[in-house]
Parts: C-alpha cells; sequence; structure tokens
C-alpha cells in the first residue's frame, strides 16, 4: 500500500476503534446502572421549576455576520497552506502574488469592521 | 499478509492512544486540575482516596460507571446519544499526528501525514459539531445558549488557530508535523526564537508574535477560562452538557481534556517563553509595580508571561544540558512540556475572569485575526528577500 493511503487507512481505523472504545463505557453503564422509570426524571432542567416552553424557538443566532466572515476567511486559510509550503521555491512572484490576495481580504475585512459586521448589537 | 499486520499495528496503536488519553489527559487532567485549584486557592484539594488523593479521579470513574442514563423526554434521543461520542473521538484523531518525541532514529508518531498540521486543524474544528449537536438536541436552554457561544467562539478562533499553525509550516516548508520538528531540530531552536539562517535571532519578534497567537487561540479552541463562555458554570449551569449524565458527561470530559493536552502539544507550540522573556517581563513588571500603577490590569498578564517563561527556561534549561538529553528519553521531554503548558492553562483558570461574548470576538476578529495575517505577511517578505 502506498504510504499516503496507508496513512488513511491508520486514520480510518483511529475513527472506528476509537468510537467503540468511546462506546464501551456506556454498555458497561447499560449493564450495571439501575433503571427507574420516574416521570419526573426526564423533564428538562431548568433551574428546578418547570420548563417553560421548549428550546427549540425561533432565536436569533446574533452572529450570523461573523459567520459569514469566517467562511471567507476559512477558505482563505486553505489558500494559504500550499502557499505556505513552496512559497520560497517559487520566489518573490508567489510572495507579491500572495499580498495581493491578502491585501484584498484585508480590505474585505476593514470593509466589514467599518459596516459594523464585527459588532456584537 | 502485509495489511493484516497493519491493520493490528492501527488498532493497537488506538487503543493505546485512547487509553493515554483517559489515563493522562482525563483522569490525571482532572486530578490535577483540581489539585492545583486547591493550591492556588489555599486548601488541600482531594486528599482521602489513595495517596494524596491520587485515586480520586479513578473512584469517580468507578462511580460515574454506575449511574443511569437519563435523556430527557423531549430531547432528540438519537443526536443527543451520539454527541458525546463525536467529541471524544475527534479528540483521539488529533492524536495521530502528534509526534511523541524519538526513539534512536525512530519517530514516536502514529503516522506522519503529509497534511499533518491541516489535518490537526481539521480534527480540531470537528469538536464544535459534537458541542453544538449535544446542546441543541438537550433540548434545554442552558444547553442551547452553550452550544450557540461555542460555535461562535470555535469559529472565530479557528482562524487565528490556522494562522498559527500556518506560520510554523510556512517557516518550516511542510505541512508534515515530523517535519516542522525536524526543522526546528536542525537549527537548533524553536522557530520561536530564530527563524532559519542567515535571519537567526532577529526573527525573534516574528516568532513570539505568532506563538501568542497560536497560544491565545488554542486556549480558545478548547473554551479554557478565559474563554470559557460556551460552559458558563455560573450562567449556564454547565452549558452544553447540562443534560447529561454518568458516562456521557465523562466522555464530554474526556474529549475535551484530550483537546486541551494535544492543543497545547502542537510542534511549534511546545516551543514558548524563554529565558529573554522572562526577564524582560520580570522588568517590565518590577516597574509597574515601583510606580505605583499597581492596580493597573497589566501587571498580571505581564507576571504570568514571566512565570510561565521561567517554568519552561527550566525545563528547556535542564533540557539542553549536555548529556542529559542523552539521557532522558525526548518522550520525557514531551511529557514535561506538555504538563508545563497544562498547568499554564490550570494556573490561567484562577487567575483571569472570563471574557464577555462582545470581548471576545472582539480579540478574535480584531486583534488576532489582523496580527496575524500581518504577522504571516511580515514573516513571509522577510524569508523571501533574506532567507534564499
Amino acid at each position: 500500500m502506498p504510504k499516503v493511503l496507508l496513512d488513511w487507512f491508520y486514520v480510518a481505523v483511529f475513527a472506528v476503534v476509537g468510537t467503540l472504545m468511546a462506546v464501551l463505557p456506556l454498555i458497561v453503564v447499560w449493564l450495571l446502572a439501575p433503571r427507574a422509570d420516574l416521570p419526573q426524571k426526564t423533564i428538562t432542567y431548568e433551574s428546578g421549576v418547570i420548563p417553560f416552553g421548549q428550546a427549540w424557538a425561533q432565536f436569533n443566532v446574533r452572529y450570523y455576520l461573523f459567520a459569514l466572515v469566517f467562511v471567507v476567511f476559512d477558505v482563505e486559510v486553505i489558500y494559504l497552506y500550499p502557499w505556505a509550503v513552496v512559497f520560497r521555491q517559487l520566489g518573490t512572484f508567489a510572495f507579491a502574488e500572495m499580498l495581493l490576495f491578502l491585501l484584498v481580504l484585508l480590505v474585505g475585512l476593514a470593509y466589514a469592521w467599518r459596516k459594523g459586521a464585527l459588532e456584537w448589537v | 499478509m502485509p495489511w493484516l499486520i497493519e491493520l493490528l499495528k492501527a488498532i493497537g496503536l488506538a487503543v493505546v492512544i485512547f487509553t493515554f488519553l483517559a489515563v493522562v489527559a482525563a483522569m490525571l487532567g482532572v486530578y490535577l486540575e483540581r489539585k492545583i485549584s486547591g493550591w492556588i486557592q489555599a486548601r488541600l484539594g482531594p486528599k482521602h482516596i489513595g495517596p494524596q488523593g491520587l485515586l480520586q479521579t479513578v473512584a469517580d470513574t468507578v462511580k460515574l460507571l454506575q449511574k443511569e442514563h437519563i435523556t430527557p423526554r423531549h430531547a432528540d434521543a438519537l443526536i443527543f446519544n451520539v454527541a458525546p461520542v463525536i467529541v471524544a473521538v475527534a479528540a483521539l484523531l488529533d492524536w495521530v499526528v502528534i509526534p511523541f518525541g524519538k526513539l534512536g532514529d525512530r519517530v514516536l508518531v502514529v503516522r506522519d501525514i503529509n497534511i499533518g498540521v491541516l489535518y490537526f486543524a481539521a480534527m480540531a474544528s470537528v469538536t464544535v459539531v459534537g458541542i453544538i449537536a449535544g446542546g441543541w438536541s438537550s433540548n434545554n436552554k442552558y444547553a442551547l445558549l452553550g452550544g450557540l457561544r461555542s460555535a461562535s467562539q470555535m469559529i472565530s478562533y479557528e482562524i487565528p488557530l490556522a494562522l498559527g499553525i500556518l506560520w510554523a509550516a510556512m517557516v518550516a516548508g511542510t505541512l508534515s508535523t515530523v517535519g516542522i520538528v525536524d526543522a526546528q531540530v536542525r537549527q537548533g531552536s524553536w522557530f520561536m526564537f530564530k527563524l532559519p539562517s542567515p535571519i537567526g535571532w532577529f526573527g525573534l519578534p516574528f516568532g513570539i508574535l505568532a506563538s501568542l497567537t497560536f497560544l491565545t487561540a488554542a486556549t480558545a479552541e478548547v473554551n479554557r477560562v478565559p474563554f470559557d463562555l460556551p460552559e458558563a458554570e455560573s450562567e449556564l449551569v454547565a452549558g452544553y452538557f447540562a443534560e447529561y449524565t454518568g458516562m456521557r458527561f465523562a466522555l464530554f470530559q474526556l474529549g475535551e481534556y484530550g483537546e486541551m493536552f494535544g492543543g497545547w502539544t502542537e510542534p511549534h507550540l511546545q516551543p514558548y517563553m524563554w529565558l529573554l522573556v522572562t526577564l524582560g517581563c520580570l522588568v517590565v513588571a518590577a516597574v509597574i509595580l515601583t510606580t505605583g500603577l499597581r492596580q493597573t490590569l497589566l501587571v498580571r498578564p505581564i507576571l504570568m508571561l514571566a512565570g510561565l517563561g521561567l517554568l519552561l527556561s527550566l525545563v528547556m534549561f535542564f533540557g539542553t544540558r549536555a548529556g542529559l538529553s542523552q539521557v532522558l528519553p525526548s518522550l520525557m521531554w514531551f511529557l514535561a512540556k506538555m504538563f508545563a503548558l497544562v498547568f499554564f492553562l490550570m494556573w490561567m483558570r484562577w487567575t483571569y475572569p472570563r471574557l464577555r461574548l462582545d470581548q471576545l470576538l472582539t480579540l478574535s476578529w480584531k486583534v488576532l485575526l489582523p496580527l496575524g495575517l500581518l504577522n504571516l505577511l511580515a514573516t513571509g517578505f522577510v524569508l523571501t528577500v533574506w532567507g534564499r
């Protein structure tokens, strides 16, 4: 098997074995722990009072602008990874190109900042 | 059959590392946390079970194994049950690329994946899926708020974190974790203090800036104080795991401590403060203290940096003493650095108050992100112009 394939084979094995090892104590609990069905026990915890409505209500996720900015910058960072590895072989031109790319993004960040997208409202 | 051997090896390693995580990271980690908290608050901490209370977490685990699982009536049962497993497995997967040290000519690492640091960053962010799943599926308001806070925090700090990792990859010219360590060994010092020749020690400011960015972002990624808003005990009960009982709760804890130990041992992060920084900080602290600016908020972080520097320079001092580094295996140094950093995290917990959410986001987007990007550019510039 080529090394790269073998690497990911290991990762896959780790994921499977890890899942099994994480489930193992849950099985032990299932075997050992006592069970008693009391209706009060399965009520959602809300500081000891009867819960008011459900938590799955319409909810203003206030940071969705951050999430948008995040997507932009996360993609940008992904582009940076390959550049980071080879930029010294590619020389000044590659650096200048990346500089341009990052400057555009920095302008974008400045714009988001100025527009108040980074404020917690 | 070579593939069968590889399969058995992989299974064996997975079991060993999971056990290592459960015993060293989670059990010992919780014990240390309680003992160090006790020490800082001038009390004893656990002391009754085992010598110096060493078996306290073992006893706790046995207790948790006997606790009933409760799935709240209104929860989404499937997601609720899967979420803790996701968090634990994500923490385990991080460890695939972390080099533990060297044994003779062999590097102690599960797999030296060629895109190691990218893989690490990706796995570290899988945790957030488990956390949101747990928080949302509980159908509990505290848990939901905790999960959502966690999402905003983790996505905000993922970019500075990635920039910190990227910085090291850029200097080393490789994405492999083993490669990054090797590059630091070749030049005889951590990137934090020294860039590859001919830049050498002039690289100090870049290195320290990158490391500080990473340090802050890593603390936030693992939800530790002062960035522990997702689980803020005093306002959200326990945040996303408010509804979890017994062993499922323990799995969340395992994932969290596993991440904490893992995140902090990323290759360029083992390197930390050095004597120079310590001295600098001590001087600044002394100046501030003697000029009567005692109340300034600056004193605490500076003193803490100085303390961390001192701690690690002691580790390093003894580490680089001629001969000693040959006597003690590199695994020991790995563990020493790991525990020094974990101790620092626990120390920070009792030093800083929790940030507000808006402060947290400001720090990430308006300070760390521009700083990290500019640092990346500046280092790239220096490397392109002088580094060839």
